[in-house]
């Protein structure tokens, strides 16, 4: 028997303390696999897992653990990512076993985004049961052997769970007890939300590292490069919980026509080198939304290649 | 109270367009305090109905009569000698009152007048606001006495999610955060230990999912 609670690569990874780092990959809106396989492909090599989001931001695209299945096929280790607001606990537990018996090791435990945002916003959601009481169910699924109603699983499913965090969102106060109140439910990683207000997150580390969080799961720093002004501007206004501060957006403009993208990479390059040193920050986790062909060039820039093998 | 409001005319004109002798039916109940479906709003639809028809050429009796409560038999056997004289009849009480009506009154058409919306209060003169969700098992003591199931998006029970901003709520600006109010109330009471209690799945089988409810009260049944 391992001591690893999964066996999942980036379990093993971030048990090893090297510096950690994931990619993520949005599931086609359709059945074009071949879109996903060449995501895929970009990203292999250059990070220690791929989240596969669940139908993000309420708009339907191939389910997540069938695009996990495919990033296995392909080579890559998934993040199979599940939000409340489209299953109740039975299928979400179904899910799970089948994705476990498929391979799947790892995933992530989301409330979702309303599907007042998405492309069918007359539909009913779920919610039976919060992002908090998922990360603590699939806890139970896999140390005690048990489903959600006490019953016994007959082998149950290994997964190494991961939960998000928002260091940005409102009231401020209470985030980082919001942080650990998701690892007392059971998380084992984090990856946060993405990160433009870098004093505000060495505030909200610091407070990680004084109540010790750091030491009882693995933080993941969030990073998503931006690609133009108007994406910026677009993340200060439009999306909750995001703290994009006007000096970022004056830097991007300053670059220059044609030279923002990279002036978005340099920052993202710049955020990456100093979570590095980062006390509690055990690793990136880069979101380049629709962008995942610059993975390997930001991952390299960043020092983040080779990426350590494990068994 | 159960808050509602009026139908959209159109609706309402089409759905009796071919009906000739219309009884409106309000209620004395929640729908008057919400100004929808008392007799007064029965005295305005009734003209409205009316006028409308005169327009069209089209000969209608429209008789107007407002029950103390529609979701009571008691009352709603007021009608039985009125009701014959109608082929069709719209209520303009809350979703119970036309299914009670439909009840006692199988011969007759039932129409509502109302849409339903929630239960709730007015929060100020014109606007109401939802507060309880009717889950059938009351928890508003572990969250400051504020409902995070009728008040939170995504009834969450171990908020607020990453899309509070501001004091509201991801969905629109028009909405407060429940888990806002929750948290700063709290903080405010030194009760940080109760928000980091982990609030374990709730059980649905006395909210709608637990089926078709139903309640009886053995002391009070004759």
């Amino acid at each position: 028997m391992s001591d690893y609670k999964s066996g999942s690569n980036l379990e093993k990874v971030l048990k090893s303390g090297s510096f950690a780092f994931t990619g993520e990959c949005g599931p086609p809106q359709g059945a074009n696999i071949d879109v996903l396989k060449k995501k895929a492909q970009h990203l292999k090599g250059c990070v220690d897992a791929v989240n596969v989001t669940d139908n993000q931001t309420a708009v339907v695209r191939m389910s997540s653990w069938a695009a996990s299945l495919f990033l296995i096929q392909e080579g890559l280790e998934p993040n199979y990512q599940m939000v409340c607001r489209d299953r109740n606990r039975l299928a979400m537990q179904s899910d799970i076993l089948g994705a476990y018996a498929h391979g799947i090791r790892n995933m992530l435990c989301l409330s979702g985004d309303h599907q007042k945002f998405g492309n069918h916003p007359a539909s009913k959601n779920v919610f039976d049961i919060d992002s908090m009481q998922l990360i603590n169910m699939v806890k139970n699924m896999r140390d005690e052997g048990k489903f959600q109603n006490d019953q016994e699983i007959d082998v149950p499913p290994r997964i190494f769970i991961g939960a998000a965090s928002n260091p940005f969102a409102d009231p401020t106060e209470f985030r980082v007890y919001r942080l650990a109140k998701k690892i007392n439910a059971g998380a084992d990683f984090i990856q946060t939300q993405s990160i433009y207000n870098m004093d505000r997150f060495r505030n909200f580390m610091k407070q990680v590292v004084d109540m010790g969080l750091h030491e009882k799961c693995y933080i993941l720093a969030g990073v998503t490069p931006m690609k133009s002004v108007g994406m910026a501007r677009y993340m200060a206004s439009q999306v909750p919980g995001m703290d994009v501060p006007e000096s970022l957006i004056k830097r991007l403009k300053g670059a220059g026509k044609g030279k923002v993208a990279e002036e978005g990479i340099k920052f993202a390059i710049e955020q990456i080198e100093e979570f590095k040193e980062m006390e509690g920050v055990a690793g990136v986790h880069l979101m380049a939304i629709e962008w995942e062909h610059r993975v390997p060039e930001i991952a390299e820039r960043a020092g983040m290649l080779p990426r350590p093998k494990t068994d | 109270m159960i808050v509602a409001e009026p139908k959209p005319i159109r609706e309402i004109l089409e759905m009796v367009r071919d009906y000739k002798k219309i009884l409106v039916v309000g209620c004395k109940g929640c729908v008057t305090v919400c100004n929808v479906g008392g007799a007064k709003e029965v005295g305005i639809l009734a003209s409205i109905l009316r006028i409308a028809a005169k327009k069209d050429n089209r000969e209608i009796e429209v008789g107007e009569h407002t029950l103390e409560r529609q979701c009571d038999p008691e009352y709603v056997d007021e009608l039985k000698d009125i009701i014959d004289e109608y082929d069709a009849v719209i209520s303009i009480a809350c979703g119970v009152g036309p299914q009670f009506l439909s009840e006692r009154y199988p011969e007759t058409r039932i129409f509502p007048g109302v849409n339903t919306k929630f239960m709730g209060g007015a929060i100020e003169h014109g606007i109401w606001a939802e507060r309880c969700a009717g889950c059938g098992t009351c928890l508003i003591h572990y969250f400051g006495g504020l409902c995070p199931i009728a008040r939170c998006s995504k009834s969450l029970m171990n908020g607020p999610c990453g899309g509070s901003s501001g004091g509201k709520c991801e969905i629109s600006k028009d909405v407060d955060c429940v888990w806002d109010m929750i948290v700063k109330k709290l903080m405010k009471e030194n009760r940080l230990d109760d928000l980091l209690k982990f609030r374990p799945p709730k059980d649905w089988t006395t909210a709608r999912d637990g089926g078709p409810r139903r309640l009886v009260r053995e002391e009070l049944v004759k």
